[in-house]
């Protein structure tokens, strides 16, 4: 006979989705029940995504500054070498620091954290098999909640006939924490995994081949961005091949042989590694969807919601990368927020228009709101301003005058409809062009806050300006 | 037709630039707009764009040097010679791949970024659930909100938003619509007046001019904020006070008289030069003290009665009149105010105002004169009860003991709010006034 407890919320997966409903419904007064099936808490993104990669990014960053560019600064210095293991140990110390923050997070709000896989009995049941719960083996439990939260995230796809081999034909996991530096690594996918992924090897020295079915590298991204982060990585050595399709791949000897087809011509490519970055899934499987009345979408695999995040069983709800929209750590914790406090009664809503995204190469990459592409599809009046780093005191110091700001506003009203940057510190700088969409500013208000001299974020001005030399020409 | 491609001017001391990169190929197909190659300088980067249609011929290659003005390619327009389909479509059907989950799911946005040619636009039906949501919440609480509060028709807005729901975002794009079209919109841009919820936007629109409403020339600017603010405060002036204007007249020839006279000394003791706005000002100081029902306000059923003489003096400003205000006029002396009101006339002109300084008024002098205004019915500044309005100074034939003499004579109005202000207050206020102007001496000897 299962033990059962009841509770408010049942919270299934500890991602920054799942984690943040958790601790927000414990604020909120809920009794929640958090259950993941991973020994450790905070998903994808806190052990094999966002952070490893960064982690990673930062050091391989590090060691490059070292070798190729701290002697233009007039710092000599001999003998740099890598020591790889050092660099992963330290990678998986900053992981194991960050889950066990999230473990600490949960504890102080007296959420129960249950180790486990979760299957739905029916919209106000989970039932966990082989339940771990502090370290110690229970056996089976049931959970009655009121509501269920959905926030199990994603996992890579693989090719149809290329199944990954977690040795040479590898998914992002792998590729986080490959034991020596390949001699060529070979990426199927040019979107942002594939692409921060291979600057880190490039990085390290490895040769690196990225191959995209598109004729462009991280689709729905700005053009304009998007093809100057293209030019930056080639530049760095990053080989891009695209319009072009992987047909067969083997590994065999410790090398993986590609037959690729460009153009109805069939190449030969021979790599060490293959890294296979084509996208990511709904992480539906196992929890007995189908059968409490949940279906996922036939085509994407996503968890059909609306905008309550409310699942077609009243009292099933889903968020993050189950759920429509980019797949990112910081869109689902945004949900999770909102889906709970409007479980609580709270008026509660994600503002989807100001979401940001990042691509952490060098030079990174950020943007939020429409890209050029989007705002003339619609039809809608434009006006945009530029301004190159080239063009700021502070990235010539600092020798980093790669790239640029963008500003898209409506030629009409002058509101601003997307903010993108290239270049450096463009994570951190992106928080001013969301909070700028978010209070729905216009240019010229945009333009008129002060910033600090020097500083990147003054290219926002100037950019700034330049849109309203355009709006004042154009009206 | 051909036309010439040319490396453009990218700003002075710009000789020549590296053609970096072809992004069309020699024989493509090309649209006014595309991005056609990428020039490096020293100082920019820059992709050129094509400026007609038409079959690319390049000229020279990628990698060379050229200098600025260098024709680089043609577009030659065969009428004969359709775009090529196959160019138009994603290439990514071209490969046996299926689309990875991920961008399917970017559907909406994928779908909104390449509208194909003939789709119409992705809407909500109206009052249907997508059948993704069956009985739930299928516009968010923002978007749903702003579209009652502008009576937006849901149905009729574009959504762009995660499942196929309309953002707030959306329902904004929906509003500014009618916005002129700007010359950076795409030149396939379609009148905004067909904008209809299944209407094609990329196609051409075959309205004809004379049919539209927007074929007349006008144009459409959205209000500036300090102009929005300035409409809300004079109609919430006109609809919240009983406001009534009373007029009189002044004889100025004693303050120009006394101008003269001292110009010259008064610019060396003082550095400003004697205007007549500080008279009005002392003399309003000094009627205020004897009504001060002017210089009071209603407050829900309170009259607040003030003991201190702030005084706005209305000023012209590019973007709007302003009313900068003259604190505790009552202490400074005609020098002083005519310093005060320089200031502010600086400080408007170089933007400079601050709200402080707009705040605090309890009564309000404005001089149309300036402009040549002969006689004007000022609006009430509230919660201020009085406003004096002061004119071109004219002279005119009066009537003075009897004989008939010309005399430099203004017309004055003195708007006030009935509600506080007795009709007889009012005029004896604004006859106060025209008597301490007409004798600048009562001023001195406060009588």
């Amino acid at each position: 006979m299962a033990e059962s407890e009841k509770v408010d919320l049942c919270v299934i997966g500890a991602g920054p989705g799942g984690y943040v409903a958790s601790v927000r419904a414990a604020q909120l007064g809920l009794k929640v029940v958090c259950l993941e099936k991973r020994p450790r808490l905070g998903g994808v993104c806190l052990n094999i995504g966002c952070i490893p990669s960064k982690a990673l990014l930062d050091s391989s960053e590090a060691y490059h500054t070292a070798r190729s560019r701290l002697a233009a600064h007039g710092v000599l210095s001999d003998g740099i070498a890598l020591d790889l293991r050092t660099m992963m140990a330290r990678k998986n110390q900053v992981v194991r620091e960050l889950c066990e923050n999230v473990r600490k997070l949960l504890e102080r709000h007296r959420i129960r954290v249950i180790q486990g896989s979760a299957r739905l009995v029916d919209g106000n049941r989970v039932a966990v098999a082989e339940a771990k719960d502090g370290g110690s083996k229970k056996g089976p439990l049931l959970i009655e909640a009121r509501s269920i939260l959905l926030a199990t995230g994603s996992e890579p796809v693989s090719l149809p006939g290329l199944p990954f081999d977690g040795s040479h034909i590898v998914c992002s996991t792998e590729a986080l924490a490959f034991a020596s530096v390949p001699g060529h690594l070979v990426i199927i996918g040019g979107g942002y995994i594939g692409i921060e992924l291979g600057s880190v090897w490039n990085r390290l020295g490895a040769q690196v081949t990225v191959i995209e079915q598109l004729p462009a590298i991280t689709p729905g991204l700005d053009g304009q961005i998007g093809r100057a982060l293209e030019r930056a990585l080639t530049r760095q050595g990053l080989v891009f091949r695209f319009n072009t399709r992987v047909a067969k791949a083997v590994a065999a000897a410790g090398k993986v042989q590609l037959t690729v087809v460009a153009e109805d011509r069939e190449a030969q490519i021979v790599g060490d590694r293959l890294l296979v970055a084509i996208g990511r899934r709904p992480l539906t499987q196992g929890l007995g969807l189908e059968e409490v009345g949940v279906v996922p979408d036939a085509a994407t695999g996503q968890v059909p919601v609306d905008a309550t995040y409310r699942t077609s069983v009243p009292s099933i709800y889903a968020i993050g990368d189950l759920v429509a929209g980019p797949m990112l750590a910081h869109k689902a914790s945004a949900e999770a927020v909102a889906a709970v406090e409007g479980m609580a009664g709270i008026e509660s809503e994600v503002n989807y228009d100001a979401m940001p995204s990042v691509i952490y190469t060098n030079p990174e990459v950020a943007c939020a709101g429409l890209t050029e592409e989007a705002v003339r599809a619609r039809g809608v009046p434009c006006c945009i301003g530029t301004y190159p780093f080239s063009g700021s005191g502070r990235a010539r110091c600092m020798g980093e005058t790669e790239g640029f700001v963008k500003i898209i506003t409506h030629a009409g009203s002058d509101r601003i409809l997307g903010v993108h940057i290239i270049g450096p510190c463009a994570s951190d700088m992106i928080g001013e062009g969301v909070l700028a969409l978010e209070c729905n500013l216009t240019s010229q208000e945009f333009a008129r806050a002060v910033r600090a001299h020097p500083t990147f974020s003054e290219a926002f001005q100037e950019a700034a300006l330049a849109v309203r030399q355009c709006s004042i020409y154009a009206s | 037709m051909k036309t010439e491609v040319k490396i453009p001017e990218v700003g002075e001391s710009v000789t020549e630039a590296l053609l970096t990169q072809w992004y069309r190929r020699d024989g493509d197909f090309v649209r006014k707009g595309e991005i056609l190659f990428l020039i490096e300088t020293d100082k920019v980067t820059l992709e050129v764009v094509a400026e007609g249609d038409g079959v690319l011929k390049i000229l020279v290659p990628e990698g060379a040097t050229v200098a600025v003005g260098t024709v680089v390619a043609v577009l030659e327009a065969d009428d004969a010679r359709e775009p090529m389909p196959a160019k138009a479509a994603p290439e990514r059907t071209a490969g046996v791949l299926p689309p990875s989950p991920v961008e399917a799911a970017e559907g909406p946005s994928e779908a909104a970024a390449q509208p194909s040619v003939g789709m119409p636009p992705k809407v909500r039906p109206p009052d249907t659930t997508d059948g993704r949501s069956p009985e739930g919440v299928t516009v968010a609480p923002a978007a749903l909100r702003l579209a009652a509060e502008r009576g937006v028709d849901l149905a009729r807005v574009e959504a762009s938003g995660p499942g196929g729901r309309v953002t707030r975002g959306d329902v904004l794009l929906f509003l500014e619509q009618p916005a002129k079209p700007m010359p950076t919109a795409p030149p396939e841009g379609v009148l905004a007046g067909s904008k209809g919820p299944t209407g094609d936007r990329r196609q051409p629109s075959t309205v004809p001019d004379a049919l539209s409403p927007l074929a007349e020339p006008t144009t459409r600017q959205p209000m500036s904020r300090i102009r929005q603010r300035i409409a809300e405060r004079l109609l919430a002036a006109r609809q919240n006070t009983a406001m009534l204007t009373t007029f009189n007249e002044v004889d100025m020839s004693s303050v120009q008289t006394l101008r003269a006279r001292f110009r010259e000394a008064y610019r060396t003791r003082y550095g400003v030069s004697l205007g007549i706005m500080s008279f009005f000002i002392k003399a309003a100081v000094a009627a205020l003290k004897e009504y001060p029902a002017v210089n009071s306000f209603i407050e829900g059923h309170e009259i607040v009665s003030h003991h201190y003489y702030h005084l706005g003096v209305a000023i012209g400003a590019e973007r709007g009149l302003v009313v900068p205000v003259i604190r505790h006029a009552d202490r400074l002396g005609f020098a002083a105010i005519e310093q005060a009101i320089l200031d502010y006339v600086a400080k408007v002109r170089e933007n400079r105002l601050e709200l402080s300084d707009l705040e605090g008024g309890t009564f309000t002098i404005s001089n149309g004169g300036v402009y040549g205004s002969l006689l004007s019915t000022p609006i009430l500044n509230p919660p201020q009860s009085g406003i004096l309005g002061l004119h071109r100074i004219q002279e005119r034939p009066v009537a003075i003991a009897g004989e008939v003499v010309i005399r430099p004579m203004m017309y004055l109005a003195l708007t006030y709010d009935h509600r506080l202000i007795d009709g007889k207050e009012a005029v004896s206020f604004l006859k106060s006034i025209r008597d301490n102007v007409e004798n600048p001496e009562r001023l001195m000897l406060e009588i």
